[in-house]
């Protein structure tokens, strides 16, 4: 019997390949889109916990210099001989590379994870020219060292393990150690560490790293366009299960009818549909990796540029990600199916088999208080909801809540176009656009969710590039800036900073605990730049006067939030030394806290912090005569990086991150466009009977088909409408709650809407490219078949 | 991935330490080679030797608690090197490798560690001698009088030596021959080291006195390639006098001894003088090690049985072996320790 109800259930797939083929494109196209962004995620995960394992952060403790310098060689060895057992690294630039020195003997096992092929050979790794282990491409990078290149897959990205010997060579920092990893167990005696190298401070493990947290907002977009994405998916799949099941109800009556238990064909229905999603699944996962393989490099060069974060270009294929691809494609479908399902179980035996009007949207009351609801409780969690988790509920119930009031919404727009409509071709126009709704409404959900999601991220992505590169403009405010070696060249660099006429200002900073938090204490010398330039979320009056004056601090906006030190605030900037705070900036990107002092309390509580980076102001056109002058005085060119550089690498880095933008934006309105593209085919066979008396009063098949495609770009239109409030509350939502919540620093919204009318333009484009086939279809369709229709009793 | 050929770079030099043992059968490869007619001077032989490939400081004690309950105690630091130079800073060639042990009548603690010569981490200075890796010392005003000190995460040692008898040569005025093709290495000792001090154990702290032996030795290829290990016994008869003996594994094994009269005169027996059987085999780290032998030395009268204080004593270090005390009965009684090598395959 099992055999024979599945030839059954299956026949109808023959019958209607169409059905099938969307069926498993919609579910396809989500899970691609949805597993693509999980890869890019995960290979990016991935590349952070290569680099963590290969540093040693997160998992180890590690000791540094308090001062944030360097660590004299002679105090490692002092630790080792008192006890602390602790091994050194160093790691510096090599060209683009990063060098990682690590001493084998002393580092503790899982360091510098390399692969060896057994002829491993610790001679070679520490004497003679040395040998250094990075991935092929990271060693073709490299500039020439002399050393020996090993290939070893498992280093992390861009980055090189060497001997720290030869590293400190390389890196022409003889004697010098970055930081001490501290090994998980510790002899019985040791002496105490401020004793034996006093000015060095041991962390302890994080259970993370800086750049996972730094790119964690990035990483967030991405994730949630994925999602969107295959929320936009199973509307599709939504829609064409509802389809199929509808029409094989005369099938399943006929069944029952024939003995077949009722229980026995749904679980062979569940089986099918599983069997589809499998198929649409590995299908999906399949062109995830495509969509992942494609952006990569994209997704790679911006988050090196704009994190220094280094991903590797190449994707894995990892069992995890294709398995949870697989798995949400089921997920989803069985989400997608179950009301079906339910439906059908409870159908009784003698229903009708004629199929009903294609209703999937339940309308009415019900739909309309569940969307308010929805909405309302997205609202209230804005107003008084706390954490990351309260900002994604709210997210979520604002989006469906926007959907699910699609309907009703489109119901009255229509049903005032038809109170306006003169004569009887408009008004026909009208009815049959609110007749159709219904049969449409899910895929214009899956048009709104997409424009909404566009919207939205487009806005986020945008407004945070307003806001670093005004950013850049206040912090950049110097023509050039210059870091000194050692004192003798900063003094060199202020001497011919004078005879050029620059204007020098000094960037002294200390990395201190504040507020039992870390942060950087900034010494700022009282000039004109800065309080032209500088813009303050909030600030008391006459805030810079105060700070020259020595009377308070500034603080960013990550400190405020963190430890909750507002205007007046007294923040213990020095032991025996609080002031406070003036004002509060924002500081974009940062993970740490930050205060800024003047320049003579800066000098009077950190005598020891020597000024060796310089900010230069000098009019524009003179900035390449300052820099040869400082080169002629033998500061190396590397060290001296004018304004215009930075900010069009941060301006080119931000072109990157919107080709990705940009591309995920066209694959979600694609999406879209297939849902409607889909529903218009399935929708055209069964007008059939209400287009024929209109032709027969005398409307051509081409004014019939024009007035489709009218049809479906009006219906875009009010969509596209719908969507731009929900899309901007959406922006809101990411950049003022997500965005707090996750980073601590609150993004102002900026609108783009020269950006938001080529979106909509776009949509309208996808609603009609979508809806050209079905009118062309309509435009050859034979008379006979719509005589056909009164021929026909039904 | 290919986890077979994962091997961490940590573990690097675990391969190259047992590269360094298992080198001792190769060729000296540019290192200097022991000669006979090398006279040892002192202090400088107290000192490192950096143009031979490999040298130890070896230092085992047998303990007695105020109890009575026995304790061994070992600290010894290796020098490997990959080339046959010295300098300084991290390109110097020596690597450095220190052992340090407590063994009770239960319980066997061990620790190990590694460190780059040239840097300050590990090194020995005839004089004032002072042998070091991290913060274990051995080290004093003289060979004669010295502190030692190690310590390890579940174990720390703290003791002073004093020498009460003068050192002894090996072989043939501290040319020691390891094979019948003439390996052989350059020996000597110091086996009159009274011991007073405390362990550190899991337990708390343990006052112990007893008698220490010191070795020393250097040589590029002490083994033939025909030898697979050796098993070494220095023993303290109750008499006062001392037997150095060891049995080099091969093909076939050779043996050599040196007896020590409690005033220091030195007797040296050639191949086939001494003579070590074992009698009991125990699974000691997944490994048949012999843990109880028959020792002769058929011209002093010697033939007795020594057995392992406690049969684990096994240094799970990253070249591993036996090490431990033990004691004697049959012709004579007495307290000495057993090093068996090679047996970790």
């Amino acid at each position: 019997m099992t055999r024979t109800i599945l030839s059954a259930l299956l026949s109808h797939w023959w019958r209607n390949p169409l059905q099938l083929f969307t069926l498993l494109a919609g579910l396809a196209l989500g899970t691609a889109l949805w597993s693509g962004v999980q890869a890019i995620n995960a290979e990016a995960r991935a590349s952070y916990d290569a680099a963590a394992a290969t540093l040693g952060e997160g998992s180890y403790a590690q000791i540094t210099a308090q001062d944030g310098g360097a660590i004299a060689q002679a105090s490692y060895v002092a630790l080792r001989r008192a006890g602390w057992l602790v091994s050194p690294v160093v790691q510096g630039k090599l060209g683009a590379v990063r060098l990682v020195g690590i001493d084998p003997l002393t580092a503790p096992r899982g360091i510098g994870a390399v692969p060896v092929d057994g002829s491993a050979d610790l001679a070679a790794f520490l004497s003679g020219a040395g040998q250094i282990f990075a991935r092929a491409d990271t060693l073709e990078r490299l500039p020439p060292t002399g050393a020996q290149g090993v290939a070893a897959p498992d280093v992390a990205p861009n980055t090189a393990i060497t001997d720290i010997g030869l590293a400190q060579r390389l890196l022409n920092r003889a004697g010098q150690i970055d930081r001490l990893i501290v090994a998980p167990e510790q002899p019985l005696t040791r002496r105490p560490l401020d004793q034996v190298a006093p000015g060095l401070v041991q962390t302890v493990p994080q259970g993370g790293n800086d750049v996972a947290r730094l790119t964690d907002s990035f990483h967030l977009n991405l994730t949630a366009f994925g999602l969107l994405s295959f929320a936009v998916g199973l509307f599709i799949v939504h829609g064409a299960i509802s389809l199929a099941f509808e029409q094989r109800r005369p099938m399943v009556r006929t069944l029952r009818a024939l003995g077949a238990p009722l229980q026995h064909l749904i679980a062979l229905m569940a089986v099918e549909l599983a069997a589809l999603a499998l198929i649409a699944g590995l299908i999906g996962v399949a062109l995830g990796y495509v969509v992942a393989a494609a952006l990569l490099p994209d997704v790679a060069a911006t988050l090196r540029g704009l994190y220094g974060a280094d991903v590797s270009g190449q994707l894995a294929l990892r069992s995890a990600w294709w398995l949870s691809g697989l798995a949400i494609a089921m997920g989803g479908t069985a989400v997608a199916a179950g009301g079906a399902l339910w439906s059908l179980a409870r159908m009784p035996l003698l229903a009708s088999a004629q199929p009903r009007a294609w209703v999937m949207a339940r309308q009415g009351p019900g739909l309309v208080v569940a969307s308010l609801g929805l909405l309302a409780l997205s609202g209230g969690l804005a107003l008084w909801g706390q954490g990351l988790l309260a900002g994604f509920v709210m997210l979520g119930a604002l989006l469906i809540g926007g959907a699910l009031a699609l309907p009703p919404v489109l119901a009255l727009a229509l049903r005032a176009g038809q109170a306006g409509a003169r004569g009887p071709v408009a008004q026909w126009f009208w009815a049959d656009t609110r007749q159709q709704v219904p049969g449409l409404s899910l895929a214009l959900m899956a048009l709104l969710l997409a424009m909404a999601a566009n919207v939205g991220v487009s806005t986020m992505v945008s407004s945070f590039r307003l806001t670093f590169v005004g950013f850049l403009d206040q912090r950049l405010a110097s023509e050039l800036y210059v870091s000194a070696a050692d004192v003798p060249t900063a003094a060199a660099i202020i001497a011919v900073a004078e005879r050029q006429a620059a204007v020098v200002l000094p960037i002294l900073s200390v990395d201190r605990q504040v507020a039992g938090l870390p942060a950087e204490i900034y010494g700022a010398r009282d000039h004109a730049t800065y309080r032209d330039s500088w813009r303050f979320l909030r600030e008391v009056p006459q805030a810079w006067d105060k700070l020259a004056r020595g009377e308070g601090v500034l603080l960013n906006e990550q400190l405020y939030r963190r430890a909750g030190l507002d205007l007046g605030a007294m923040v213990p900037v020095a032991p025996g030394l609080a002031l406070p705070v003036l004002g509060i900036y924002g500081d974009y990107g940062n993970p740490v806290g930050q205060v800024i002092v003047t320049e003579d309390v800066f000098r009077a509580q950190f005598p020891e912090a020597a000024a060796l980076r310089f900010g230069l102001r000098v009019a524009p056109g003179q900035v390449g005569a300052l820099r040869e002058a400082l080169q002629q005085e033998g500061v190396a060119p590397t060290a001296m990086i004018d304004q215009a550089a930075i900010k069009a690498l941060s301006l080119s880095v931000f072109e990157r991150t919107f080709t990705v933008t940009t591309a995920l934006n066209i694959l979600t309105l694609a999406v879209a466009g297939f849902a409607i593209l889909m529903s218009l085919l399935t929708l055209a066979a069964m007008r059939l009977p209400q287009l024929a008396p209109v032709w027969a009063l005398g409307l051509t098949r081409r004014r019939l088909a024009a007035l489709d495609l009218l049809r479906a770009v009006v219906l875009a239109a009010l969509t596209a409408a719908l969507a731009l409030p929900l899309g901007l509350g959406l922006a809101w939502a990411l950049l003022a709650v997500v965005n707090v919540e996750a980073f601590g620093w609150r993004l102002p919204m900026y609108t783009f809407w020269l950006d938001y009318l080529r979106l909509g333009g776009l949509a309208l484009l996808a609603a009609a490219l979508a809806a050209l086939w079905p009118a062309w279809r309509l435009s050859h369709t034979p008379p006979a078949r719509l005589l056909g229709v009164f021929r026909h009793e039904r | 991935m290919n986890a077979k050929v994962l091997v961490l770079l940590a573990l690097l030099p675990v391969q190259a330490m047992a590269q360094g043992f298992a080198g001792l059968g190769n060729d000296a490869g540019g290192f200097a080679i022991p000669q006979p007619d090398t006279v040892l001077q002192f202090p400088a032989d107290h000192g490192a030797h950096p143009d031979y490939r490999i040298e130890w400081w070896y230092l085992t004690a047998n303990l007695t608690g105020a109890d009575g309950t026995p304790y061994g105690l070992q600290w010894t630091l290796f020098r490997s090197a990959l080339a046959a130079s010295d300098g300084q800073g991290w390109d110097t060639p020596q690597l450095w490798m220190g052992h340090a042990a407590v063994t009770t009548p239960t319980a066997h603690f061990v620790t190990e560690r590694l460190a780059r010569g040239g840097i300050g981490q590990a090194g020995v200075q005839a004089a004032p001698f002072s042998a070091w890796i991290d913060d274990w010392v051995m080290e004093g005003p003289d060979f004669n009088t010295m502190r030692l000190a190690a310590s390890g995460p579940d174990f720390a040692y703290d003791v002073g030596l004093s020498a009460t008898g003068p050192l002894v040569l090996h072989g043939q005025q501290g040319y020691s021959v390891k094979s019948a093709s003439g390996q052989a290495s350059h020996y000597y000792s110091q086996p009159f080291f009274d011991v007073a001090g405390t362990l550190t154990l899991p337990d708390g702290p343990v006052a112990v006195t007893g008698t220490a032996w010191l070795d020393r030795e250097w040589s590029s290829q002490p083994l033939a390639a025909d030898q697979t290990g050796w098993d070494w016994f220095s023993l303290s008869f109750d008499s006062g006098d001392k037997l150095m003996g060891f049995v080099l594994r091969g093909q076939p094994d050779y043996t050599a001894a040196t007896w020590i009269a409690a005033d220091g005169r030195t007797t040296a027996y050639p191949d086939g003088a001494f003579a070590a059987t074992p009698l009991l085999r125990e699974d000691v780290a997944g490994r048949k090690v012999p843990v109880q032998w028959q020792v002769r030395l058929a011209d002093r009268g010697v033939d007795v049985t020594v057995t392992a204080l406690n049969r684990a004593a096994w240094m799970a270090t990253s070249v591993p072996y036996w090490e431990g005390p033990v004691t004697m009965t049959g012709s004579h009684g007495g307290v000495g320790y057993l090093e068996m090598t090679g047996y970790d395959g």
